[in-house]
């Protein structure tokens, strides 16, 4: 799995590639730690290249939603989310926890 | 005609899991859809037995095996760690606001929402988990 940040002027998109399970989740909170530790609570997480993603990256997002949103300062949306993954979101219940975007760039312009 | 794996008790193993699930459902003939429901339901198991029933510990062993009959593709997860029933786990509130989500739980809900069956044993030979999608 293969991590990066970009920098906006009025948040950070966070783009992952490859699949977030338990062994990969761990990193994938690193990366969200580090947006959210330099002050930046608006995150776009751009899932256009996530093939797959396990509870264990939903707990991740779990973690930087509720930060990020503490005291309204900001959060966390998704942007082109895969079918397979929109719908094991929607089974978990998670989609009303989150905004989503088809269009990371677009997602960007939202915040 | 079941194949069975072994694997070791480290979240690494997940991938060639979810490979070794995958292609069987694949060749079973199941749709993309339930391939990665099969696939997540198998990673889902196979990490509460990695990190419950060993105490965290990275040198135990356990066994994946996958078998389509029937029409069912039929997996089973046998540990030989401390007894986990997965049925004993409540649901988590899936309305609860964002600072009320709880997040234990998920991974034994969605397997439970993904499969058909998910049962639960203890027996002689170890704690087995058995997972069932039938091929609609």
């Amino acid at each position: 799995m293969e991590i990066s940040t970009k920098e906006f002027k009025h948040c950070d998109m966070v783009l992952i590639k490859g699949r977030i399970d338990s062994s990969t989740a761990p990193q994938f909170s690193k990366a969200l730690e580090a947006v959210i530790e330099k002050g930046v609570y608006k995150i776009v997480v751009d899932m256009s290249n996530l093939e797959y993603m396990s509870s264990a990256g939903f707990r991740a997002l779990l973690a930087a939603q509720r930060t990020c949103k503490r005291y309204n300062r900001g959060e966390v949306v998704l942007a082109s989310v895969p079918d397979r993954i929109r719908e094991a979101l929607e089974l978990a219940g998670f989609t009303e926890l989150f905004r989503m975007s088809r269009d990371p760039l677009e997602a960007v312009g939202s915040l | 005609m079941a194949q069975t794996l072994s694997f070791s008790t480290t979240f690494d193993i997940l991938d060639e899991i979810r490979t070794f699930v995958g292609e069987q459902a694949r060749e079973a003939g199941f749709d993309a859809r339930d391939i990665y429901s099969i696939q997540l339901a198998t990673d889902e198991a196979a990490s509460n037995v990695i990190e419950h029933a060993y105490g965290g510990r990275s040198d135990g062993r356990f066994e994946v095996s996958c078998a389509f009959q029937t029409g069912r593709l039929i997996i089973t997860l046998l540990d030989h760690g401390k007894a986990f029933d997965p049925s004993q786990v409540e649901d988590p509130d899936l309305k609860a606001p964002l600072l009320d989500r709880k997040i234990g739980g998920l991974g034994i809900y969605l397997m439970r929402k993904l499969m058909d069956e998910v049962r639960y044993e203890s027996t002689q030979a170890g704690n087995l988990l058995t997972l069932v999608k039938r091929k609609g």
